[in-house]
């Protein structure tokens, strides 16, 4: 939480002049009983008279003036903070998740980071609004109104201190048991709320089993016990009210009845008795108020903690030197190992190969091979824990990863689009291109009559994620962005795999055909995508089983063979 | 605030609707009512009897036994409200999380009999939202709404009428005042309500463009998109800290507004009350029927503190229970949502089917605006085994929408062992399929419950047995727990490949009499498919089958290849006949082998 504070330094004017003003308001307050008790002390009894009483009015009324100039400021200024504070952190956090590496991306999840970038976000900004406007003001009313008392009559004083600690301990009490309570029953709303999404994910499979009834009993069973630890931790919560008037209450029966002795011993003014019960009636508002505002600041310091620990977090990629040159071919894997999070197997073991300029490089393997792994070192995504990756003699680590990434053309297995136009998202293979950059790219990725269906061509609308595409659609578009900007590397990841195979085997064609040569990795499951390739990796378990042209691993590569002929039986030599 | 007269209407619908929603629980209403009026008329009590124990102080009495009697009765009339109030607090919670309850329940019933493309059609967070934050924040507005704004009106009244019985020139004094306290809080909360609805469109699209962003971090910096979408990010974010400022700084005004208000109403209370007091000891005649008193006073004054707190409460109540209705609205939607034709009545059960299937003259689209399927023919002879090819969207999922009936054909009839399948009961009909789609779906559960899911009480043995012959069993007992493991939502930490193994193991435990495999082994690596593929080839012995998938080399040995292309089937025919025909088919299996 500390760290985060600094979001607030742009705003220190705010921040300091809030609270001030929130003290400045309390203050005006806290003179309202005294004014009152001169009313009945002076005015009424002392006989002072009509004017004395109607300017003792307009002091009240002047106080309450003065006390809303003063709240308007505070809440003016808290807000500006807040809102502020809140702006920053979300630019920073937004730039802190961008510049993850893909295994801090895969470790944190995305629904974690969104949920810190939007509601805990959101929860810390009402936390901050709050604490600026309430946090001094409550403990300085209740701290104000007990000295106020003391200065009245000590033993009054002594009283009223005396029911404060009491209150403090029932509200305290009441937030120990209940908090525990309420976070048992957020548990059980999240598991109401994934039977929801169940019940929608699963809709065909739940049906197509005939599991509507079964479905529906087990949501209402988790319903029910959610309903029930509500109801508990409810019950117990309700006790606050009730507890604390009470308490204030029967505090104001012992000052009547102290204040009472006091008059008659002439201690105490009539007027100064009706001032101590105003002031318990202060007392017990801002308590209240107060409890309401730990609450809000325990769970904005679980969000803080939450943000904090991502942006603490620290680049994990390494940048070597880049200085260090070393002969050969254009792009050399020498005995390159990746290790995901310390695990006990390498998911690349070794791999060893090399790739000329403009040559066309297969890889396949079985599911969990490692073949998206590999493709994934290429623009330094992911950090080789052994071995090293040489582009064009130098280190993929230390190209810097702004200029690497820029000559890759990458198709990941996710075909996604972005809101926004079909040419917007093509630009984003290439910030500047022209339509006709953007046509060249659409007709080598056999996506021309994907545009050519829209009736806004390339103007059409992409909705959220490219749902008004079909999955095959949006692999064409994809590759698209990656030709547009002519790259040096094409990295194709499974990118053909919602493909029929004639279109297929025509983008092959025409990537083949491409006039600026690209050096491509094809990774696929099927042989036919990669059977004409320049070399062939062959990968199982992150090993390199075989590397060569079709023909040879074909004779070669037991493995290969299988998996071959698993799709073509009938060429079995 | 500008609001259509429809919206009126529909919100007036939604409130009936949220009171029918109460019928059930009338006698607690009624109870809570009954407490809301001890509770206020306990509140407005005590202040009396402290004005009468002051009075007796002030005039020297501190002994009198009087005054032990009113402690007595405070502490009695206390005790009695702090018990109402909690009781009221646990009853309108007990009201509130049954209606919530209530609600889920109905809304997750709606969800099992919508039609699919209620579901296929909108976002899944949608719905997750609404029935859970839409109810939630129903709740909490409904319990609002039950505790503060009953018990606050209650409060006003009673106020003002013992304010009129102890002094009638004061407690007009207050009414005077009274509507520009409800003027001030109606006014900030109309200014606010635009305001916040702005703020929240801000924040559900800077939201959008986080999802956007975020979700796809990876293609984001392959492409080094960070600058540009920092520079989108900043700019929504700097429209959203604009309005954001504005909605909360004005509905911060609220509070020192009807404070300031509350001080006023005070000064004048205590000038009047002052005023009255020094008249009747200055002229006595003058104020004739009061008796006015400085305890009098005292009370007046901590009744003018407490008069205007239930317009505040009452003024953030108005707001939330706006909220509350809207969002009520939101989940009515999906309530209201017509459902799927039901069941009729005389609808028959299929038994084991022979598994004849035939569709004629069919004609399907998704959206009326672009036709899909059109006049469809095709029929599958029992233990036939159908293959469907064609390229992408040409309609092959679609056509096992139309046989399992998660979808109804807008023409032409569909029928099993001769049945029109509209005149048969869903359930049975989906009894007879078996199904593995691409998309492989997996329970939050055991991996023996997600097995299981096609015959509950199969013994330990069949599921063993059926795990081998999918070869899943290997992995299954390389997991932590073997069959016991629990996956996580969508199969958690499985791979794609695993998933699909364990949705064809659900299958071969129950083994129905028709088969529909629609990419059925895409993830899954082609060594251990090939060795699925000849358990495929034993289960699907004597049964209809239906195979959607891209590899031909996986359909060859098809008694009947149906060559789908945009909606139609082209083509039909043996894997021999079609190549001889030279044609669509023909060209798609050659291309498997071109460069």
């Amino acid at each position: 939480m500390r760290k985060l504070l600094k979001y607030l330094t742009h705003y220190k004017l705010q921040t300091v002049a809030a609270p001030l003003f929130k003290l400045l308001e309390a203050c005006f307050e806290l003179f309202v009983p005294i004014v009152v008790a001169a009313i009945i002390d002076n005015g009424i009894k002392g006989g002072k008279g009509v004017e004395y009483i109607i300017c003792a009015c307009l002091i009240l009324v002047a106080l309450g003036v003065v006390g809303l100039i003063a709240a308007v400021a505070a809440q003016y200024f808290a807000a500006r903070a807040a809102v502020g504070f809140s702006k920053e952190l979300r630019h920073d956090l937004f730039k802190k998740l961008q510049s993850l590496s893909f295994s801090q991306i895969d470790n944190l999840g995305t629904a974690r980071m969104v949920t810190r970038m939007t509601s805990d976000v959101n929860q810390l900004q009402s936390g901050v609004n709050l604490v600026l406007r309430l946090f001094m003001r409550s403990p300085f009313i209740v701290l104000g109104a007990m000295i106020m008392s003391f200065v009245l009559s000590p033993l009054a004083g002594g009283v009223v201190a005396a029911s404060i600690a009491v209150l403090c301990a029932v509200i305290f009490t009441i937030m120990l048991v209940s908090i525990p309570l309420y976070k048992k029953a957020q548990g059980k709303l999240d598991g109401v709320t994934s039977a929801t999404r169940e019940t929608l994910t699963g809709a065909r499979v739940l049906r197509a089993f005939c599991k509507e009834r079964e479905e529906t009993e087990s949501f209402n069973a988790r319903n029910t016990a959610l309903k029930k630890s509500q109801l508990f931790v409810g019950g117990v919560s309700a006790l606050m009210n009730p507890l604390t008037y009470a308490v204030v209450n029967a505090t104001i029966i012992i000052l009547l009845y102290v204040g009472a002795i006091q008059v008659r011993d002439g201690l105490l003014t009539q007027g100064a008795v009706i001032a101590l019960y105003n002031y318990m009636s202060q007392i017990l508002v801002e308590l209240i108020k107060l409890a309401n505002l730990i609450i809000t600041i325990t769970k904005s310091f679980a969000c803080a903690g939450r943000i904090s620990e991502i942006l603490e977090m620290q680049p994990s990629l390494s940048s070597g030197k880049p200085s260090e040159e070393h002969e050969g071919a254009y792009i050399q894997f020498k005995n390159v190992c990746v290790n995901y999070n310390g695990g006990a197997v390498n998911a690349l073991d070794n791999v060893s190969f090399t790739a000329e300029k403009g040559q066309t490089i297969g890889i396949i393997g079985g599911t969990g091979a490692g073949k998206t792994t590999l493709v994934n070192t290429i623009p330094h995504f992911y950090d080789v824990s052994a071995g090293e990756i040489l582009i064009d003699g130098v280190n993929v680590n230390a190209i810097g990863d702004e200029k690497l990434r820029a000559e890759c053309g990458i198709v990941p297995q996710n075909a996604v689009l972005f809101e926004g136009t079909l040419r917007d998202n093509i630009k984003w293979g290439k910030k500047d291109a022209t339509d006709d950059e953007i046509a060249e790219a659409l007709k080598a990725a056999q996506a021309e009559d994907v545009v050519a269906s829209k009736s806004g061509g390339l103007d059409e609308r992409v909705e959220q994620g490219g749902k008004n595409f079909s999955g095959g659609q949006r692999q064409r578009l994809t590759i698209a962005r990656a030709l547009v900007r002519k790259p040096e590397i094409l990295i194709l990841d499974d990118s053909a795999s919602a493909l029929d195979y004639a279109t297929d085997a025509n983008l092959r064609q025409s990537i083949k055909a491409l006039p600026y040569k690209p050096t491509v990795f094809i990774v696929s499951q099927r042989t036919s995508s990669i059977r004409h390739a320049d070399k062939i990796i062959v990968l199982d378990d992150g090993k390199t089983v075989g590397v060569g042209k079709h023909e040879e691993l074909l004779k070669s590569c037991p493995l290969y063979r299988e998996i071959h002929h698993s799709q073509y039986p009938e060429e079995v030599v | 605030m500008a609001k259509s007269p429809f919206g009126k209407e529909m919100k007036k619908g939604v409130l009936k609707r949220v009171l029918r929603q109460l019928k059930g629980y009338m006698p607690w209403v009624v109870a809570t009512m009954l407490l809301a009026i001890v509770t206020v008329a306990g509140n407005l009590a005590v202040p009396v009897f402290f004005g009468q124990i002051i009075d007796l102080i002030i005039d020297g009495k501190p002994f009198n036994p009087q005054i032990f009697g009113l402690f007595t009765v405070i502490g009695a009339v206390i005790a009695v409200t702090c018990l109402a109030q909690w009781l009221m607090s646990a009853i309108n919670n007990r009201i509130t999380y049954n209606v919530v309850k209530d609600m889920r329940q109905e809304a997750f019933a709606r969800l099992q009999i919508l039609p699919l493309k209620f579901i296929d059609g909108r976002p899944y967070g949608d719905v997750v939202s609404r029935i859970i934050g839409d109810v939630e924040q129903f709740a909490d507005g409904l319990l609002m709404g039950f505790t503060q704004l009953f018990t606050g009106v209650l409060t006003i009244i009673g106020t003002l009428v013992i304010m009129l019985l102890i002094n009638w020139i004061i407690a007009l004094v207050v009414f005077v005042v009274t509507p520009l306290s409800l003027f001030v809080a109606k006014f900030i909360a109309s200014r606010t309500y635009s305001m916040f609805k702005k703020a929240s469109e801000a924040r559900g699209e800077q939201t959008a463009f986080i999802d956007e962003m975020i979700g796809n971090l990876k293609v984001v910096q392959a492409f080094s998109r960070e600058d540009e979408n920092l520079d989108k990010f900043d700019e929504i974010n700097e429209r959203l800290t604009k309005v954001s400022l504005k909605s909360i700084f004005f509905s911060s005004l609220v509070n020192p507004s009807t404070r300031f208000i509350n001080s006023v109403v005070y000064a004048m209370v205590a000038l009047a009350g002052a005023l009255t007091l020094v008249l009747e000891m200055q002229a006595p005649m003058l104020v004739p029927s009061v008796v006015f008193s400085a305890g009098l006073l005292t009370t007046l004054l901590s009744y003018a503190n407490q008069y205007t707190k239930p317009f505040n409460e009452i003024s953030g109540v108005v707001t939330e229970l706006q909220n509350a209705v809207a969002c009520a609205g939101r989940i009515y939607e999906i309530i209201d949502e017509p459902c799927e034709v039901p069941d009729s009545p005389s609808a028959e059960t299929l038994e084991m089917a022979e598994g004849d299937v035939e569709l004629k003259g069919v004609y399907f689209s998704y959206s009326a605006d672009k036709k899909l399927i059109e006049d469809l023919n095709v029929r599958a002879r029992p233990g036939q085994r159908i293959a469907i090819v064609g390229p992408t969207g040409c309609g092959k999922t679609t056509l096992i929408n139309l046989l399992m009936r998660f979808y109804d054909p807008d023409g032409g009839t569909i029928s099993v062992d001769g049945k029109n399948i509209s005149g048969l009961t869903r359930h049975s009909l989906r009894s007879n399929y078996g199904m593995v789609l691409q998309d492989t779906w997996l329970k939050c559960g055991t991996v023996r419950e997600n097995i299981c899911m096609g015959k509950p009480d199969a013994s330990e043995s069949e599921v063993v047995e059926a795990a081998k012959a999918a070869h899943a069993h290997n992995f299954i007992m390389q997991l932590p727990q073997g069959y016991d493991t629990v996956i996580g939502e969508d199969g958690g930490s499985l791979s794609q490949g695993q998933k699909q193994l364990l949705c064809i193991t659900r299958i071969m435990l129950s083994i129905p009499p028709i088969l529909i495999l629609d990419e059925a082994t895409s993830h899954i690596d082609v060594r251990t498919e090939k060795r699925i593929q000849d358990a495929f080839a034993k289960l699907m012995a004597g049964r209809t089958s239906f195979i959607v998938a891209h590899r031909l080399s996986t359909i060859r040995e098809a008694d009947l290849i149906l060559v789908m292309k945009d909606g139609k089937i082209v083509e039909q025919g043996t894997h021999k006949e079609l190549l001889a025909l030279g044609g669509f088919y023909n060209k798609l299996y050659n291309s498997q082998f071109a460069g």
